[in-house]
């Protein structure tokens, strides 16, 4: 398993995160040493075996499509980093 | 000072109801003690003492009716992992360090329905991505315990270390956890406190900030067993808010401990001994067994033949997962946000400077497993191994009722001594993330000390939806091991 910096920069940028060239040569060492680490798991036969997605507990519901609160524009708004009276300001994120 | 903090949930809950105590000496007492020991122990992020001591006030003229629910009066914490509503709720991390949610979590919402008092919201590693709560952005939590003859500083276990040390020094009567890969049990292990991870869909996941939702389960921790099943049957309920929440009746767990366990089966896992665990955990298991079997418990060997690969398809699972929740912090609509020139560099500056070191490795890797090219040989593929531990566990189910194994390879080590490597600290979780992989619940209780001094846990593995089984198994390991010790930092210790 190897991997260079080339690949840590790629999902630092896939994943938007701004790395230090200190950061993606110790990412590189780290997770280098993870992924070979995980490599054991070839050893598995996992022929015909179906991938799990959840533990199947819990059942998939319908409810009734009704309107279950509401009137709470403040405290939807209360996070917002900016406002302009009842509307949610944010940078330009279509380009 | 009248409250000397050797009471347990449980027997202050008594007290109030008998109005031999009431709430308001109770919290005051438990606020001091935060005010007194949590500048150093560093378990709280937010306190809410002010709140609380009204709230008390307010639960003793509920208790003089004579009215009140499970929890009237009874002083709590909250891991930050849980959004309270008006209180500040940071998961930890940078990136949510002003983030006051206008909802509460379901969890909290069941506790403060039954009437708990909140003291506050307790430290935790980053996102709960940790094994040492060495990775929170408001800083490092201390173990209240010491190793014999050394004053260095502990780590708590992770990632819930702060409920663990607010339970353990005396702080708080109680409190919640989240439980991803061993959260809950690893540290109650560390810190001589009792934890237990209910099946995946018995609590809700409404309102808990997410790390991997296939995993993420809230629990109790507390002093003894029987406060950890008051607690879960106060927090645990359908919610139909999850839509992995599973609608079940929640049992008077309470009502289980003194059943006993003559005539169950107990299933001891051949792999769980394996040649790099310590003479010491194998006698305490060994112990454990003999506790087992005196109490009329039938002792039969068990398989789970894929318990190594435990680890590595928990990591593959548990980081792609994280990465795809993470991605929604952004900075645009809430959270800390870095300006920047164009977008892509708002959204790399904000995330590079708002998560931590640990969570940016676990993002980076997440998003590597999940990447074109790799998802069919890491993540599709671990998804399937997971699927064989979950039949080793209902394979095993067929030959026993519940299983015994130690919680962690070793006890609290020095905050120096956390390894550098992140595959040697992962290995922490070893015991503890199989049954996280099969939902299934699992319990730690404290067993004994170490020979350097600090508490070991045993943990009690279940099946689906038994929980009441591990309260009964758990008492009995409660009631032989005697585990009265307290640690060198506690409330009711005078400085």
């Amino acid at each position: 398993m190897s991997l260079d910096a080339k690949t840590v920069l790629k999902m630092a940028r896939l994943s938007r995160l701004g790395l230090s060239p200190e950061e993606v040569s110790t990412y590189q060492k780290e997770m280098q040493g993870i992924l070979g680490w995980v490599e054991q798991l070839n050893e598995v036969d996992i022929t015909n075996v179906s991938p799990m997605v959840g533990t199947d507990l819990a059942r998939a519901r319908l409810r009734e499509d009704l309107v279950t609160d509401g009137d709470c524009q403040e405290a939807v708004l209360s996070n917002a980093p900016d406002r302009e009276g009842p509307f949610y300001t944010v940078p330009k994120v279509v380009e | 000072m009248s409250y000397h903090f050797d009471l347990t949930l449980a027997q202050a809950r008594d007290a109030l109801k008998a109005k031999k105590l009431s709430a308001v000496e109770l919290v005051k007492a438990h606020c001091e003690a935060v005010e007194r020991l949590d500048g150093r122990l560093n378990s709280f992020i937010t306190r809410t003492l002010d709140q609380a001591r009204e709230q008390a006030a307010a639960a003793d003229a509920t208790l003089q009716k004579g009215e009140g629910g499970l929890l009237t009066g009874i002083p709590l914490g909250v891991k930050d992992l849980f959004a309270t509503k008006g209180v500040r709720t940071t998961a930890a991390s940078h990136i949510l360090e002003n983030f006051v949610p206008p909802y509460e979590s379901t969890v909290t919402t069941n506790l403060l329905r039954e009437g708990a008092i909140f003291l506050g919201k307790l430290n935790l590693d980053e996102f709960a991505m940790g094994s040492t709560n060495l990775t929170s952005a408001f800083g490092g939590v201390e173990n209240p315990w010491k190793k014999k003859d050394s004053d260095a500083r502990l780590v708590p276990g992770g990632s819930s270390g702060g409920s663990a040390v607010a339970v353990a020094a005396g702080l708080v009567l109680g409190a919640t956890g989240t439980d991803t890969g061993g959260s809950i049990r690893q540290p109650s292990a560390y810190c001589g406190i009792t934890g237990i991870k209910p099946t995946y869909g018995r609590c809700s996941r409404f309102g808990t900030i997410a790390f991997a939702s296939s995993l993420d389960q809230a629990g109790p921790m507390a002093r003894n067993v029987q406060d950890c099943a008051i607690l879960l049957e106060a927090m645990a309920g359908f919610d139909p808010r999850d839509s992995t929440s599973v609608e079940k009746d929640v049992p008077h767990y309470e009502a289980t401990l003194g059943q006993g366990i003559k005539g169950l089966r107990v299933g001891i896992p051949k792999e769980y001994r394996t040649d790099g665990l310590s003479e010491e955990i194998q006698a305490l298991w060994d112990q454990g067994i003999s506790w087992l079997r005196a109490a009329g418990a039938e002792i039969v060997e068990i398989s789970l033949p894929h318990t190594k690969y435990g680890l590595p398809t928990y990591y593959i699972a548990a980081l792609a997962e994280a990465s795809s929740n993470l991605s929604r912090y952004d900075g645009v609509r809430f959270g800390k946000r870095v300006p920047a020139k164009s977008l892509d560099e708002l959204y790399e500056a904000t995330r590079g400077q708002g998560f931590g070191e640990e969570v940016k490795r676990r993002i980076l890797l997440g998003t590597y497993v999940l990447s074109s090219g790799y998802y069919d040989a890491y993540y599709l593929r671990a998804q399937k191994v997971r699927t064989l531990i979950k039949q080793d566990f209902l394979n095993a189910y067929e030959k026993c009722d519940f299983i015994l194994a130690p919680t962690a390879p070793s006890g609290a080590f020095a905050w120096d001594e956390k390894p550098t490597d992140p595959v040697q600290v992962y290995l922490n979780d070893i015991f503890t993330v199989p049954a996280s992989l099969a939902g299934v619940p699992a319990m730690s209780v404290p067993a004994g000390l170490s020979h350097e001094g600090v508490p070991l846990g045993l943990q009690l593995i279940g099946r689906y939806f038994d929980e009441e089984t591990l309260f009964r198994a758990g008492y009995v390991l409660e009631q032989a091991a005697a585990f009265h010790h307290r640690p060198t930092l506690h409330a009711g210790v005078s400085a």
